[in-house]
């Protein structure tokens, strides 16, 4: 039985693509206010469980849930107005709309709705919130990589989602740029808000989970705070083969 | 409302003015091309309504208006003209429902294809239902309606069109359509509808090129499927909502007039060689202003204006 401030929980999710197994059997829960890291090597089927919880695709098997309310089944669409928003591993924006029309796109149609002034005001809080307050009127074209990264997060902030998933946010990222994007995720986190990232850069594990769940060929092979995940045995050998544990 | 709307609005009631003038000149000449202006105004921009964000290329617009045409040819000995008007309308919007239902999961080149399709599939149900059922092949539509009467329809038509889109361009739809115009799959994990958006506006230029298939059954006089489905007209309209620019409302108008009056010499300096001269003046365009006179104007502006202006 999930907690009472469970947020999103992940019963025996499964996804099959032809005879390869992406996702395998995989349980977890999400508190509320809790910034949960899913780590795992290359191919192990992170992105895959990102784009199941998102809608991007569906289920194979198993069922999750948002505040005990099933959400496995619904479209892309329905998941986010419920309160699911994410990011995208290859950062994703509207080109050919402004600045502050890419934020208001998630602060219109997300999950608590607003419309004119509300939406752009709402949206206006969020580009200052990422650091981006003084782009509001630059073309898409113009915006940095991390300029670009923080445009994204605004855009998904701005529908007040339940729970944040940030797919490799902190990618790509240059050392300084890496920085920024740290902190603005820790930033996050002592707001409150309950977050999934897919991670790889380790400083970033350490520093802003509370938990890990770290996946292998599909499978979930450990789960507990990063110190304790990261010590495992069976992370080693998954991350860095039999010769090394 | 701001300074600048209430500006537009002044200037383009004045210019509807000027235009509701010309069966005045008493050119009968002047007022047929003016008729055709009107009519592919209307096409036209109720068109790029819907592919102007989406870029979804539709060719169905025959298909609308040919269905336009037909409620009218087979309705007008049994009721009034403006009943029948209603029913090319409700029909309209029925069917591009129906059709975007159907197609608007396609993706680019297929949804041409089958927009394409579509009108030439329901010219040969028309005339396979004819040759059966109706005894005949063509059909007659004898009404008092004169030129000058048809003129002032399209024209209002053509505001009503205006109205709609600049309503639209306000509206959550709207907005809707342009983010998924630009991503379609940041669309849907924004929490749009994607599907209901793009149906809700693909019916709009399907029921305004039926209203217009309705509104021009009268000047055929005699109606028969080649006529209404002209697979031509769903291509007219795309080259000249292109050529004037699809992203602006008034782009397409800008395209309309000087496509018109080059048709007009064309057809009558070059009349065998009409399709080949389209051919080519299509291949112009894409490679010239790919974004159109609407697109090309604007550049300039901000070529001519300082930045941040």
């Amino acid at each position: 039985m999930a907690k009472a401030n469970t947020v999103l929980s992940v019963r025996g999710v499964s996804r099959r693509f032809g005879g390869l197994v992406a996702v395998d059997r995989m349980d977890f829960d999400v508190d509320e206010h809790q910034v949960m890291g899913l780590i795992g090597p290359n191919g192990s089927g992170k992105t895959t469980m990102m784009n199941l919880i998102s809608g991007a695709l569906p289920l194979t098997d198993g069922s999750i849930d948002l505040r005990g309310s099933k959400i496995s089944g619904l479209s892309a669409q329905a998941i986010n107005r419920r309160g699911v928003a994410r990011t995208f591993q290859l950062v994703r924006l509207l080109p050919g709309l402004s600045v502050i029309e890419n934020v208001m796109a998630g602060a219109v149609f997300g999950h608590r709705r607003r419309w004119g002034r509300a939406a752009e005001d709402y949206a206006r809080q969020m580009l200052d919130r990422v650091g981006l307050d003084d782009a509001a009127n630059e073309p898409i074209a113009s915006l940095t990589y991390i300029d670009q990264k923080r445009l994204e997060l605004a855009r998904v902030l701005a529908g007040e989602p339940e729970i944040l998933l940030l797919d490799e946010w902190l990618a790509g990222l240059n050392l300084t740029e890496l920085e920024t994007g740290i902190q603005l995720i820790k930033d996050l986190r002592a707001e409150g808000r309950t977050v999934i990232l897919v991670e790889h850069v380790m400083d970033a594990i350490r520093s802003l989970c509370d938990v890990c769940i770290v996946m292998n060929s599909g499978k979930k092979i450990a789960e507990g705070t990063p110190a304790e995940v990261l010590a495992d045995d069976e992370v080693i050998r998954a991350y860095l083969g039999d010769d090394d544990a | 409302m701001t300074g600048r709307e209430l500006r537009n609005i002044t200037l383009s009631a004045i210019v509807l003015a000027l235009a509701a003038l010309l069966p005045f000149l008493g050119n009968g000449y002047v007022l047929s091309i003016g008729i055709t202006i009107a009519m592919f105004t209307v096409l036209a921009t109720s068109w790029a309504l819907f592919s102007g964000p989406t870029h979804y290329i539709s060719l169905a617009t025959a298909a609308f208006y040919g269905l336009g045409t037909y409620v009218v040819a087979a309705g007008i000995d049994h009721l009034p003209y403006w009943l029948l008007l209603i029913l090319a309308l409700v029909a309209g919007a029925v069917a591009a429902a129906l059709i975007g239902l159907a197609t608007l999961r396609l993706s680019g080149v297929y949804f041409v294809i089958f927009t394409l399709g579509l009108a030439e599939m329901i010219r040969q149900i028309v005339s396979w239902a004819q040759n059966n059922w109706g005894g005949h092949r063509g059909l007659y539509v004898l009404t008092d309606i004169t030129e000058e009467i048809l003129y002032w329809e399209l024209l209002a038509a053509a505001t009503a069109v205006y109205l709609l889109g600049w309503w639209i361009g306000r509206s959550r739809l709207g907005f809707a359509l342009r983010i998924i115009g630009n991503d379609e799959v940041v669309a849907a994990h924004s929490g749009i509808d994607t599907a209901r958006a793009k149906v809700m506006l693909f019916i709009v230029p399907g029921m305004v090129a039926s209203l217009v298939g309705a509104l021009l059954a009268p000047r055929w006089t005699y109606i028969e499927p080649a006529i209404a489905f002209s697979a031509m007209l769903s291509f007219q309209v795309v080259i000249m909502a292109l050529l004037g620019g699809a992203s602006r409302l008034w782009g397409p108008l800008l395209g309309v007039i000087p496509f018109t009056l080059l048709w007009e010499a064309i057809s009558i300096y070059f009349p065998n060689q009409t399709m080949l001269l389209l051919g080519i003046v299509f291949l112009l365009i894409v490679f010239a202003i790919p974004r159109g006179i609407a697109g090309r104007a604007e550049d300039l502006l901000r070529a001519v204006r300082p930045r941040g202006n």
